[in-house]
Formats: structure tokens, C-alpha cells, sequence
């Protein structure tokens, strides 16, 4: 059918022209190509061995790991170092593997995502909507905080906890993560409110909403992607810290990140090379769920939050 | 009249840059105001001073009696018609007209009832369940002026609620403007850089420039006899055509040529002498058998021509000048065509060389 149109479109002056003309651009191995997706590859290659090199050998028993063919998938699969690294691993002298110490993680995170957030989002809101005098010397300082050094703040920190009662306990850390976000946070939302048309905001205004109206019932929810973002970074920040954990909690307390440190790093006996494989695996699981399953939000958020200064 | 917004010695200064000066303005009740200028005179700054939402630096405000210079946006007795529309995106428009109304606690049967009344007026009804996503920029401009509508307040202020409209719907929806304030008999305050628009609807326009009024007249003194000769440049497209020369015994001298100023209205009773500028309308040039019965006539030649369908735009060389005249459309004429124009003084302006202002 096809060739025949062709045919009569070639031949006589009498056929009418359909469609477009001439031969249909070529996209397949181009050289273009074939460097583009070979960088890829390479790519993809060098972030993913270590991951699958964690997932195998977590997988194996220990005399195959002895074997030492760390690239091998394993010959015989078993769930044994899972099993131990969740619920009999030795921190020390305490033998019951990971599971308590993601509790106190799970408790240390969610109040201090929620609390930074709550306050950051409020903070960046003032700033953004009603200036007050002094607002921008305000948000100066607070962004300076944000290139503090941690290590300077380390002591002081100590001593300011042990004042009102909180050095090491949950809550002492969770109130050290809160105020550890503030900075960046805020930065984050005051950009995004500023980003929103401020004719909004007036329209509100005439219409009778105050403060908290306006905040509540007008801003929030048209800031889903900002608060996915802030969420994202916060969530995965305070999951994956270890210097805040181990220095403002007692042992009992310990973050899930504390913990496995002191699993990998028990010296006496041998060295469980799956276990601590499972273990970190274990660990790495929150903030690899998020980003699989928000990824794209984030990406959309970051680049509505992030760009104007 | 009754005075229903009253602005008296009104400044407002953000850090060292001053915006507003010592402006005063009274606003009659039912009237339809047209703050006109360029962007940056400070028009839409006055606006939202009315308003509230800006806190002004001195002075005061005054809404129907009620000194209102520090009070709250929403208990000023105003509604606020935003260029950008400003519908808050996540709720319906039922959800956007009603947003003031459940702010200020209103009973529910209430709220139906006024919700009712605006969407029949404005003719938004099969609408109220919709987001304004889905709606075109028409109907959410529509649904914008509801907003203001179900309040039923005093005082409508419009911050150039057309501007970003396509040019066909920009004209249907000011004459549904002037209609909503003709059956309303509201105040209304409207901010605007574009002249038809204010000629259009206002009873009365402020021109602003470099945050004073420069003059504040019906649109009818404003194109007829505008104070100085920035407003008559501003006001009228295609502008003013205008003439340097001076004048002396009641004639004005531009070049070789005397154009007799007889029936020329001016400022003041004794007809001043010296430098002088000519302000001549496009379209108070006549042609054909008009120009020969005018008080001053000039054969040019045709330089460009300019059809619009309605009217033909020629342009042509008065006294060494680019000159523009109007002349009908069907009217045909070709580049270097030579025609007669005539001009009568009594339409034109003068204005002063030095100072600008009319004579």
C-alpha cells in the first residue's frame, strides 16, 4: 500500500504528496550514541558493583565467603546473616543484633523530621511573606549557621544539654536535629514562598486570613513538592548521621548508624564479612526506600525550591 | 457626592526612595475612578495602599467616613481584583468565592445566598464546581471579581485586572466591567496602563506620574484640554503631533509658517507671547472640502501611509516635522500623493516651551 503511494507519487505529476518527505532521519548507532549510552553504562556499572557485591555476599554463608571470590553469586543461598545481623548481631557485649537500635532510630527520626519542618516551614513563611524589620539580617545569620562547622558546636552543645537535663537521651538529640536542619530548611521554604505569586498572598489578605490562615489554608497546600523535598532531606540526613548519635545519646540510644559501626568493627572472633554485609544493607534500607518511591518529587521540588535566591 | 474614599497628604517611602508624595485624592461614592500611567508612577503602590497591604509612611486614608489608615485589609470594606487573577489553585470556585466569606464566620445559608447572587451576575454558575486549572483566563478573571462580588463591599479596587488577557476578550470584559458597575452603583478604583481602557470606563482619570497626580478630569477635559504636555502625549493613539515655535499677536509661528490662533481657549485671559510648543490631534486634521473651510490650511505631500481598516494613518511634512493625520478609510492615497490638510486651532493645545504646561 505504502510503496504503492510512493511508486505514484514518484511517477506521475498527477499523484498527490502525503505525509512528510525525504528519508526519515536514522537514530539508531550513531557515534553520538553509542559514546553517549557507553558512558552510561560504565556509569551504572561502577555505582552498582559495590551494591550487588553487598547484596551476594549477604547471601552466602561463611565458608564461601573464605572462598574469596567476592563477584560470585552465591552457591548456595541463605538468610542466616540477615537473620543474625537483625536480631542477634553483638554491639559489644550486647547480643541482639540490629532491631533495637532501628527502633531508636525510627523514634530519633520521625520528631525531628516532623519538628524541623514545622518550624523551618513557618520560619522560611515569615521570611518570605511578611518582612519585618530586621528580616533580612535574621535570615543572614541563619543561613551563616548552615556553613558552621559541626565540630565547633560539638561541646558547647554537650554542655548546654547536660544544663537542661536532655544529654543523652532521645529527645536531647532529636531537639540537636531540629535545630541542625533550621538553616537549610528554612532557606529551602523561604525560596519556595517567595516563588509563589505574591498577589496570592494579598488576595488572601483582603479576604480576612491572618497569619496562620493564610499559612494553613493558602500556602501549604499548594506546597506539596517543597515539603516531599524537605521531607527527603531530612528523613535520609538524620537516618544516616553518626557524629550527633554517638556523641549526644547513651549507648541504649544509639541510632541504628552507631550501631552497626560497633557490629563492624567488633574485633574479638571473626569477622562476619556477610553479616555486616546484611547489616549495612539493613541500615541503608529507610533512606533507599525514600528515594525509590519519591524521586521524582524530589527532583520536581528541588528544582521549584532551589533556584531562586 | 458623598466622599467615599479620601486620601489626604498621603507619602509612602520604601528605605530612602520615595514612591508617593503628599498625595491627596477624594473619591465620590459610586464613582468610577481610573488610576492611569506609565509602569513605575506608582499607581498600583496607591492601590495597594487603599487597600492595606502596603503600610503607608505618612498621612491618611478615610473609607466611607471611617479613618481606616491602619486597619486590617479585610475589615476595610474593600474587594481586590488581582492582574494575575490570584485564585488559590487547590480550591474549587465555589471554595474561592466563599474563602472571605467563611474567614469572617459567615452562616452557611448566607454564604449560599451571596455565592448565588454573584455567580448568576456574572454568569459563572456551571463553573463553581471546577478548579481554576480548568478554567480559561476569562472565567478565572471572572471568577476573580466574584470573589470580590460575594463580599459585598463598598469599594472595588481593579489592579489591571485585563492586562493579561488576549486583545478580543480584553474589550468584552471591560464593557461587562462597566456594566457590573453601572447595575452595582459601587466605588470603583481601576489601575491601568492602557488609555482606551480608562477612557473607556472612568468617570474621572488620575494620571500619575513619578508618584503625583498630574492631573485628575473627566476623560473628556483629559483628551480635550490635558494639563501639560506629557498628558497630552500619554492620552490619544496615535499621539499628538507636535510643533516648536512661538507665539506672537494670537498667531503661532513655526518655520515660514503664521497659524492663526482666533478661537483658541486659553489658560489664561491675556494670550501669553514667546517659545511655544503646538499640540495637533491626528485626528482633528481635516482633508478633502473640510480642509478648505478650516482656519488654517497647508498642501503637504504624503510621506508613508498607514491603513487600518477603520481609518488610514498618512504621514506627512509640516514645517520641516514628521506630521500624522487621520483620514478616513476608504479614503484612497498613495505615497506622494499631494493633498490639502486643514487645522483648527481652536481643537489644538499649547503648551510652553520651558515649563510644558498648557497655555
Amino acid at each position: 500500500m505504502a510503496d504503492n503511494q510512493l511508486a505514484a507519487a514518484i511517477s506521475g505529476p498527477k499523484a498527490v504528496l502525503q505525509g512528510p518527505q525525504g528519508p526519515k532521519p536514522r537514530k539508531s548507532l550513531s557515534r553520538r550514541n553509542i559514546m553517549l549510552y557507553g558512558t552510561l553504562l560504565v556509569v551504572t556499572i561502577y555505582y552498582a558493583i559495590p551494591l550487588y557485591v553487598m547484596i551476594v555476599t549477604s547471601l552466602k554463608g561463611m565458608p564461601e565467603v573464605r572462598m574469596g571470590n567476592i563477584f560470585a553469586p552465591p552457591l548456595e543461598i541463605t538468610f542466616e546473616p540477615w537473620v543474625k545481623a537483625w536480631a542477634e548481631a553483638c554491639t559489644g557485649l550486647n547480643c541482639s543484633g540490629l532491631s533495637g537500635y532501628f527502633w531508636n532510630s525510627v523514634r530519633i527520626t520521625i520528631p525531628s523530621v516532623i519538628l524541623s519542618i514545622a518550624i523551618a516551614s513557618v520560619n522560611g513563611y515569615a521570611l518570605a511573606n511578611w518582612k519585618f524589620k530586621g528580616a533580612d539580617v535574621f535570615f543572614t545569620i541563619l543561613i551563616f549557621g548552615a556553613f558552621i562547622p559541626y565540630q565547633v558546636m560539638l561541646y558547647p552543645l554537650v554542655i548546654m544539654l547536660r544544663e537542661i537535663g536532655l544529654y543523652g537521651s532521645l529527645s536531647g538529640l532529636v531537639l540537636v536535629h531540629s535545630v541542625f536542619g533550621m538553616p537549610i530548611l528554612t532557606l529551602l521554604f523561604r525560596n519556595y514562598f517567595t516563588s509563589l505569586p505574591e498577589e496570592l498572598f494579598k488576595a488572601a489578605r483582603v479576604d480576612g486570613a491572618g497569619f496562620w490562615g493564610v499559612y494553613f489554608r493558602v500556602l501549604m497546600p499548594m506546597s506539596l513538592p517543597i515539603f516531599t523535598v524537605a521531607m527527603i532531606l531530612q528523613v535520609t540526613g538524620i537516618w544516616n548521621d553518626f557524629l550527633f548519635g554517638v556523641v549526644y545519646t547513651a549507648p541504649d540510644a544509639y541510632p541504628m548508624t552507631v550501631a552497626l559501626n560497633n557490629i563492624v568493627n567488633t574485633t574479638q572472633g571473626v569477622k562476619e564479612y556477610n553479616v555486616n554485609m546484611a547489616a549495612t544493607i539493613l541500615t541503608a534500607l529507610v533512606p533507599l526506600t525514600i528515594y525509590f518511591v519519591s524521586g521524582k518529587l524530589f527532583v520536581r521540588g528541588i528544582a521549584a525550591g532551589a533556584v531562586k535566591g | 457626592m458623598t466622599t467615599s474614599v479620601e486620601i489626604k497628604n498621603l507619602d509612602l517611602s520604601f528605605g530612602s526612595v520615595e514612591v508617593l508624595q503628599n498625595l491627596n485624592l477624594d473619591i465620590g461614592q459610586g464613582e468610577f475612578l481610573v488610576l492611569l500611567g506609565s509602569s513605575g508612577c506608582g499607581k498600583s503602590t496607591l492601590l495597594n495602599c487603599i487597600a492595606g497591604l502596603l503600610d503607608v509612611t505618612a498621612g491618611q486614608i478615610h473609607i466611607n467616613g471611617t479613618n481606616v489608615t491602619w486597619a486590617e485589609p479585610s475589615e476595610r470594606g474593600i474587594g481586590m481584583v488581582f492582574q494575575s487573577y490570584a485564585l488559590y489553585p487547590q480550591m474549587t470556585v465555589e471554595g474561592n468565592l466563599t474563602f472571605g466569606l467563611r474567614n469572617a464566620k459567615m452562616p452557611k445559608d448566607k454564604i449560599a445566598k451571596r455565592v448565588k447572587r454573584a455567580a448568576e451576575i456574572l454568569q459563572i454558575e456551571p463553573l463553581l464546581k471546577r478548579k481554576p486549572a480548568a478554567l480559561s483566563g476569562g472565567q478565572r478573571q471572572r471568577v476573580a471579581i466574584g470573589r470580590a462580588l460575594v463580599r459585598d463591599v463598598d469599594v472595588f479596587l481593579f489592579d489591571e485586572p485585563l492586562s493579561n488577557l488576549d486583545a478580543k476578550l480584553r474589550a468584552d470584559l471591560r464593557v461587562e466591567i462597566k456594566r457590573l458597575h453601572h447595575s452595582l452603583g459601587n466605588t470603583m478604583i481601576y489601575v491601568t496602563h492602557d488609555q482606551v481602557e480608562a477612557m473607556t470606563l472612568a468617570d474621572r482619570i488620575a494620571i500619575m506620574k513619578g508618584g503625583e497626580i498630574i492631573q485628575l478630569a473627566t476623560p473628556h477635559e483629559i483628551y480635550n484640554r490635558p494639563v501639560n504636555k506629557y498628558v497630552a502625549d500619554f492620552i490619544g493613539s496615535p499621539s499628538m503631533n507636535f510643533l516648536q515655535g512661538d507665539i506672537q499677536a494670537n498667531y503661532f509661528n513655526v518655520g515660514d509658517l503664521r497659524i492663526p490662533l482666533s478661537g483658541y481657549d486659553y489658560v489664561n485671559d491675556m494670550p501669553p507671547e514667546g517659545a511655544a510648543i503646538i499640540g495637533i490631534r491626528p485626528e482633528h486634521v481635516v482633508t478633502d472640502e473640510l480642509a478648505a473651510n478650516a482656519p488654517f490650511q497647508i498642501e503637504v505631500e504624503i510621506d508613508l501611509v498607514e491603513p487600518t481598516g477603520s481609518d488610514t494613518l498618512i504621514d506627512v511634512v509640516v514645517a520641516g516635522h514628521h506630521f500624522r493625520a487621520r483620514m478616513d478609510g476608504q479614503a484612497r492615497v498613495a505615497l506622494g500623493d499631494k493633498l490639502t490638510i486643514g487645522i483648527d486651532p481652536s481643537k489644538a493645545s499649547l503648551f510652553d516651551q520651558s515649563s510644558e504646561l498648557r497655555l
